[in-house]
């Protein structure tokens, strides 16, 4: 099957994780994405965990292998000359650039858009930052936690008697990724059809803000009256439904509580059938966060998930359609057999590492490929890219990497 | 000069969405320019999207009231729910009844009108509709599909059903988060598997266009919003695909570098976040808060040190944090190039200068409530700026619309399904029973 954006050309320039994992979905689709690192050390990322065998090299990086699958490498010194004169060399022929540098530094190069546009009007540029291009903190540093700080959904996570918390590892910058790459996409899509290129100014602080995770409905909510729909809380829906997280006799399952017409779902999955019905429970006055009667209900629940493990729960649960699922570690993810019947594992490659479990394509389309390819070495493609593209010699080649362009 | 054309105008989405993860997938392409048609039903109030139809009392007393503006529900209170004001933003409404053959007729009438199918029901919805992809295409032979319930459309857990908190525990995610003094029964529910889903839906739906744009060819995309979220545990997947190592929780930690923590400040429950990424910013910072001698404290001095005896460092940081404003410390350490930001509230938000610069809040009005600021779109484009958005609409509210000028009803095939109920703006519920009973004859 063909690739669903076979002949898109990107030049990457972005590193880290946000810019990467934007234009890992586009070489994973079959856009050419070359990507453009540092002569000495390559892209950041090289150097963070995980890392193969705890061995920290910089092409066994567990992070940098996932963020880059599908791309070519290039080591260029951007703050030369001949640096500058073939990053424009590759925009003019490329579709997209991506980027996710300080606002300061594509100005301060020579290689802003208003410059790039100049050489290829038919051109989407996106640019990543943290703050984004404009306003008062355009300047100021940014980090995983800081972007969940400032985006507003972190003062709702937690526990009401502590500090807020974050959610886990980098999972907003990958998420920003994943917007951008919709936004890029989206971008493309105009100028393919209507002729337009642009420019495109992400910031990952309005990401947050406008994030779908809690943050758009207590945004309203506050609006409205002072008061949010969420709160640092155990608990999301103030009914008597079981809802939050439960212990199993092997670990622990998340149930989501909801509308009245649920309990009987849970007098079913409990096997009370006796309960169904029972206005003890239904009643609006009881079943709308009656602290008594919730003792009452999670007392019933504990009975029953005290000869149960999670994934027992979490079946017996689904069967009668009671939102729950299993907390898996990820050992258990790497045993689950949904993924596994989903062909979601998938083999790459490697020369550094061998072949390992990647996580796969989280779809299928009808008529177009994935591909899953490995992440490339660092300058793997300087000969392909400056030789038989753009017509250095081999000899050149050399002499750029003595003038430390390469 | 007319304006600049949006990406997507000319595009129509049938918007067949429920809860979080549908409704923001759309708001995305929506921004872009499409046209966002939300397909609803009077027979079946969505309520996990509009919210409840009729809020009991005992209801409004604790979070529910927080939905409302001051805590009224008003008698049309699917009009007015927070969480519908944004993920129905640059939506038009129509309503139709499913689960009448009449009504199938009518939403396929809209598919050959459309160029997207974008849903994230339940997996066997749509089958129990008889919507699946084949009957799609034989209306219209450019389909594209879009369709994503929480755990994709094969597989044992199939039909199985979730919000994303549910997703997102059988990921991995919320294993991974949370205080490391408290167990996981301390996690409250977050949804960060919706927020995933959306974006990625909206992604892969751009790239079934282009490639339709290109060879006339549509396309079925299904996706699993549990393996989306999966994608963004980066580093828990591969510590375990390379030395079988399973991460755990980490509190505010980060997994890089040190002190990095949430720190209490001047205030009721105002905090701010401090990462500190090198030496150099170590050094900054000491001096910062009038300790210029930790810098070359063997404890704290090198970047392993620092990792290793961050817990020593919290109290002496949060001492200083004590008493200064969340956003004052924020500017004076960011003024001294040290990464921090204040944990600003969604009561505060609306405040923040830089926000505000960049006019991200855009008024929109809730009709018969008012105007109310709103989060706006989450990219800017330099050539297309997106138009302002336009407000949720009420049920049914583009009826004549869609049925009118998109379908070509005349006006009394219009009036029957109006009594047909296929057509209005309130539920059948809600209706004086004598007037259901005249349908039913």
């Amino acid at each position: 099957m063909p690739f669903a954006l076979e002949g898109v050309k990107v030049v990457d320039l972005s590193h880290h994780i946000a810019g990467p994992y934007c234009t890992k979905l586009l070489a994973d689709y079959g856009a050419e994405v070359v990507k453009i690192e540092r002569p000495d050390g390559g892209d950041p990322a090289r150097r963070m965990s995980p890392f193969f065998h705890d061995d920290p090299h910089p092409e066994k990086s567990g992070l940098f292998l996932h963020l880059n699958t599908n791309k070519k490498s290039i080591t260029l010194n951007l703050k030369t000359e001949l640096g500058k004169k073939i990053i424009k060399d590759l925009v003019r022929d490329a579709d997209i650039v991506v980027e996710n540098f300080h606002p300061r530094v594509m100005p301060s190069l020579g290689l802003d858009y208003p410059v790039l546009e100049q050489i290829n009007p038919r051109l989407v540029m996106t640019s990543i930052s943290n703050f984004g291009h404009t306003g008062p903190y355009r300047d100021y540093k940014m980090s995983e936690i800081v972007a969940y700080a400032m985006g507003g959904v972190m003062h709702v996570t937690g526990m009401p008697e502590r500090e807020p918390i974050k959610l886990a590892l980098t999972v907003e910058q990958i998420f920003t990724g994943n917007v951008a790459a919709a936004a890029t996409m989206g971008a493309f899509v105009g100028l393919q059809v209507h002729g337009i290129g642009q420019q495109l100014d992400l910031s990952m602080m309005e990401i947050q803000t406008g994030n779908q995770d809690r943050a758009i409905s207590s945004l309203f909510s506050y609006q409205y009256s002072g008061e949010s729909t969420f709160k640092r809380s155990r608990e999301t829906w103030r009914t008597i439904l079981p809802s939050g997280v439960y212990p199993t006799t092997d670990g622990y399952v998340q149930m989501s509580g909801g509308q009245a017409s649920w309990w009987e779902r849970v007098c079913r999955m409990i096997d009370r059938l006796d309960l169904i019905g029972d206005p003890h429970f239904t009643a609006p006055e009881n079943f709308y966060g009656n602290a008594d009667v919730k003792a009452e209900v999670d007392a019933l629940m504990y009975e029953w998930l005290f000869q149960h493990t999670k994934q027992e729960v979490m079946e017996k649960a689904q069967e009668f359609g009671y939102l729950t699922g299993a907390i898996n570690t990820m050992e258990d993810v790497f045993n689950d057999p949904h993924l596994a019947a989903r062909g979601f594992f998938v083999e790459v490659d490697h020369p550094y590492t061998g072949p390992l479990k990647y996580p796969g394509a989280n779809f299928k389309m009808s008529e177009t490929e994935w591909k899953a390819g490995r992440a490339p070495l660092l300058g793997e493609h300087n000969r392909e890219v400056y030789c038989d593209r753009l017509g250095y010699s081999a000899e050149e080649l050399v002499r750029m990497r003595e003038q430390g362009v390469i | 000069m007319a304006a600049p054309r949006l990406p997507l105008e000319g595009v129509r989405i049938l918007d067949f969405t429920i809860v979080w993860a549908g409704p923001s997938g759309t708001v995305f392409l929506g921004d872009l320019g499409a046209e966002l048609i939300r397909v609803e039903s009077l027979q079946h109030p969505d309520v996990n999207t509009r919210g409840q139809v009729r809020i009991p009392k005992a209801a409004l007393e604790g979070s529910a009231g927080g939905q409302f503006p001051h805590g009224d529900p008003g008698p049309r209170p699917w009009e007015r729910s927070a969480g519908f004001q944004y993920s129905g933003r640059n939506k038009v409404s129509m309503t139709l009844d499913l689960e009448r053959p009449s009504g199938i007729e009518i939403f396929l009438r809209l598919v050959q009108k459309s160029d997207v199918v974008f849903s994230n029901y339940a997996a066997g919805t749509l089958e129990k509709l008889k919507l699946t992809y084949p009957v799609l295409r034989e209306a219209n032979p450019k389909i594209i599909m879009v369709y994503f319930p929480g755990f994709g459309l094969s597989g044992p857990y199939k039909y199985f059903k979730g919000f994303g908190s549910n997703m997102e525990a059988l990921a991995g995610l919320t294993a991974l988060r949370g205080y490391t003094d408290m167990d996981v029964t301390a996690n409250g529910a977050v949804f960060q598997a919706d927020a995933a889903a959306g974006a990625m839906a909206a992604f892969l739906t751009l790239m079934a266009l282009h490639y339709r744009n290109r060879t006339g060819k549509g396309q079925f995309i299904e996706m699993s919003q549990a393996e989306t979220t999966l994608h963004h545990l980066s580093q828990a997947w591969f510590e375990y695909a390379m030395n079988r190592r399973v991460l755990g929780p980490m509190g505010n930690r980060d997994l890089y570098a040190a002190p990095q923590g949430v720190y209490q400040c001047q205030g009721d429950d105002n905090w701010v976040a401090i990462t500190i990424e090198n030496d150099e910013m170590w050094e900054r910072f000491c001096g910062v808060i009038g300790r210029p001698e930790l810098a070359h404290d063997p404890r704290f001095s090198d970047a392993v040190s620092r990792y290793r005896n961050q817990e020593e460092l919290d109290p002496i940081i949060a001492a200083w944090t004590a008493d200064q404003g969340h956003y004052q410390v924020m500017e004076i350490l960011q003024g001294k190039g040290t990464t921090a930001g204040a944990v600003i509230s969604h009561r505060e938000i609306f405040d923040d200068p830089h926000l505000q610069a960049r006019g991200f809040f855009k008024q929109l009005e809730v009709p018969g409530v008012g105007f109310f600021p709103h989060a706006g779109p989450v990219y800017k484009m330099s050539k297309t700026p997106l138009k302002e958005p336009r407000r949720a609409p009420t049920l049914g509210e583009h009826n004549e619309y869609v049925y009118k000028t998109i379908l070509g009803y005349s006006d009394a095939e219009y009036e029957e399904l109006v009594r047909d109920q296929h057509i209005g703006d309130t539920y059948v519920e809600l209706l004086p029973k004598a007037k259901t009973g005249e349908v039913a004859r």
